[in-house]
């Protein structure tokens, strides 16, 4: 029973920690299964944070918050797409400037609106998304194993938890089972091709972008509506970078990037729980090497298991119609 | 058009006579930034106040990262700073560099004990941490009723080591067979930043058992409080008193009194009797200790906690230093 406790604490973190990743690796599906690369994940998820926690305390509304995020989201990958598919402009150049700009503009704005520069105010309960406690989570409790596992772990996550890990399924059939995923695919493979069948392959990357913004959204409205109480600068910290690393390292492919995301969150879990324990035979392990396993796993498995992780052809490319 | 002239010449020269006669207090301030609800917004506070009952003028620099402080620090000084706060010990080099080349501008280094002033214009605060938080450390077992406490740290380095050293030693006081977790969020100046990751270690603690955390964190232990206000259980604040952030459930904060120091020094650089010098400041000076205010701590805590203080005080007790 101990254990249980245990490995159930382990998993619960394991789901709340890789939640934000996921949402911000399928984002990052979407736009770069259509040919464009995302390198400003990290940015959109830090806007969205940002304008969750303020739409939420202006508005008294969660969910109003977390519409007004998608919008500014959505925003952010049309201004990508502008400069990078209309324009055609570097597409890691543009993502770099939303990237930076969006780290300014959050403090300055917070320090315009609340005086307070990076920090918005504290939203009461009524203004978050709180842990949802599933029915009979806790008369489901007595009964061994299935009703423990019930209610230990399936239940008391915050909504956007279950949102993501019900996404993934979703991303798998509308990529590679609709009409929709595979034009979507053929645009970041072979645009020219795709164009020569009559689909613009302009209008497919804007629709691929716009998924991208609504998904990354919600990344940020659980980093700040949901696990805090408020927004903090540079409160993304990396993770944009982490779920497109997850994304690279599971193929572009939804299951593989799902399991990459839980890796991640696995190993920081694990060594939130290794810190100052002392183990078998070696004792107590030093916390910079502890907080080094997930990089170190990260690495050996990339490079013994995971083999050659192949991107779309055309990513990265703008697209030019021939004459 | 000459007379425009020479009430353009007139008004800038008052412009420029006031700007250079009244004082200015410069802030730099640490990583974490300015509005952490804690160790820098303190610092801003103390400015504040400094121009509100000084009438100093206010200079501020905020460093995106740790390259740019010298820089930032040389600037504020050619604005014209009497007094240049340094918070951090990260601007340790930059206090060192810069500090000789401006003979006449005063320097407050926080947390900061060690370096050279040929100078003789740097005043050098490091605060016994380990006194203060041994106080609610023993406040901390006090309130415990599962038997076990937490602590998070930020960025590992020797000065939250102390915190950390502190806590557990007071705790142990109390209760011998206390059972303590702690986590230190990361070993980058970005673990002052996360208070998603400091949600998660918190939360990670409590499923240990943990009915007490305690947070030396910067803008991490943001997390770290309102995971434990979400959970029911105590938070204890550090730097400034932290207790009004989630009334209830916050149940005390230690006290950095860096505040009292500034503006100590502010004070005396405008009196001509600026104490250059490397000072130890702890519970004996009253410049550590706990805040009650808003808080949760007990008359019985109280009076304990107080005994100990005087022990400590009195050499009775002898807290170590975990940073040495």
């Amino acid at each position: 029973m101990e254990y249980f406790l245990d490995i159930a604490s382990l998993l619960n973190s394991t789901f709340r920690i890789s939640t934000p990743l996921v949402f911000a690796a399928m984002a990052g599906l979407f736009a770069e299964r259509s040919g464009v690369i995302d390198f400003s994940l990290e940015g959109k998820m830090l806007t969205a944070a940002f304008v969750a926690a303020t739409g939420s305390y202006f508005f008294g509304s969660e969910w109003l918050g977390l519409v007004l995020a998608i919008m500014a989201c959505v925003s952010l990958s049309m201004l990508h797409g502008f400069a990078s598919v209309t324009h055609k402009g570097d597409q890691v150049v543009s993502c770099v400037a939303i990237n930076i700009l969006m780290i300014g503009l959050t403090t300055a704005l917070a320090a315009a609106w609340f005086g307070e520069a990076g920090l918005t105010p504290t939203l009461n309960n009524d203004q978050r998304f709180l842990e949802i406690t599933l029915p009979f989570a806790d008369a489901l409790r007595s009964v061994p194993i299935i009703g423990l596992i019930y209610s230990e772990i399936l239940s008391g996550h915050y909504i956007f938890v279950y949102m993501a890990y019900l996404l993934v399924p979703v991303v798998y059939w509308v990529v590679f089972k609709t009409s929709f995923g595979l034009r979507l695919r053929a645009v970041g493979e072979n645009p020219s091709a795709v164009d020569t069948a009559g689909i613009n392959v302009f209008s497919m990357r804007y629709k691929a972008l716009a998924i991208n913004g609504v998904l990354i959204a919600f990344a940020g409205a659980h980093l700040s509506t949901a696990v805090n109480a408020n927004f903090f600068r540079e409160m993304s910290a990396g993770r944009g970078y982490l779920a497109l690393a997850a994304l690279i390292f599971g193929k572009w492919h939804p299951k593989t990037a799902l399991l990459a995301c839980m890796l991640f969150g696995f190993t920081d879990a694990l060594q939130i729980r290794l810190q100052g324990v002392a183990l078998p035979i070696v004792g107590i392990i030093p916390v910079q090497f502890i907080q080094a396993i997930p990089y170190v796993l990260t690495v050996v498995l990339l490079a013994g298991f995971v083999g050659k992780a192949i991107a779309p052809s055309a990513i990265g490319q703008p697209y030019v119609k021939e004459q | 058009m000459k007379k425009i002239i020479n009430i353009f010449i007139a008004l800038s020269a008052l412009v420029f006579s006031t700007s250079l006669l009244a004082n200015k207090i410069g802030v730099i301030y640490d990583s974490g930034g300015k509005f952490d609800k804690s160790f820098n917004e303190l610092a801003f506070r103390t400015a504040e106040r400094v121009h509100n009952e000084l009438g100093w003028d206010m200079l501020e620099f905020e460093a995106a990262n740790n390259t740019q402080i010298e820089q930032g620090m040389r600037k504020v000084a050619d604005r014209g700073a009497t007094l240049i706060v340094a918070m951090g010990f990260a601007q340790a080099d930059a206090v060192a560099a810069i500090a000789p080349q401006y003979p006449d501008v005063n320097f407050v280094a926080v947390d900061v004990c060690w370096v050279d002033d040929p100078a003789g214009n740097i005043y050098q605060a490091c605060y016994l941490e380990h006194e203060g938080s041994f106080l609610v450390g023993m406040i901390a077992a006090m309130a415990s009723k599962s038997g076990t406490i937490g602590f998070v740290g930020g960025m590992d380095i020797p000065l939250i080591r102390k915190f950390q050293g502190g806590y557990e030693q007071g705790a142990l006081h109390v209760n011998p067979n206390i059972k303590i977790l702690a986590n230190m969020t990361g070993t980058t100046p970005e673990a002052w930043n996360d208070p998603t990751k400091g949600a998660e270690l918190t939360r990670g603690q409590i499923d240990g058992g943990a009915d007490v955390v305690y947070q030396a964190a910067g803008g991490t232990g943001i997390g770290v409080l309102q995971a434990a206000a979400d959970a029911g259980i105590y938070g204890i604040g550090v730097d400034t008193n932290q207790n009004w952030m989630h009334p209830g459930s916050m149940l005390t904060s230690m006290l950095k009194r860096l505040d009292l120091t500034i503006f100590a020094q502010a004070e005396k650089t405008a009196a001509g009797t600026f104490e250059p010098g490397i000072h130890f400041l702890g519970l004996a000076d009253g410049m550590v200790g706990y805040a009650i205010e808003d808080g949760q701590v007990t008359a019985e805590m109280q009076s304990a906690v107080d005994a100990a203080a005087a022990e400590i005080v009195s050499g009775a007790i002898t807290v170590a230093d975990w940073s040495q």
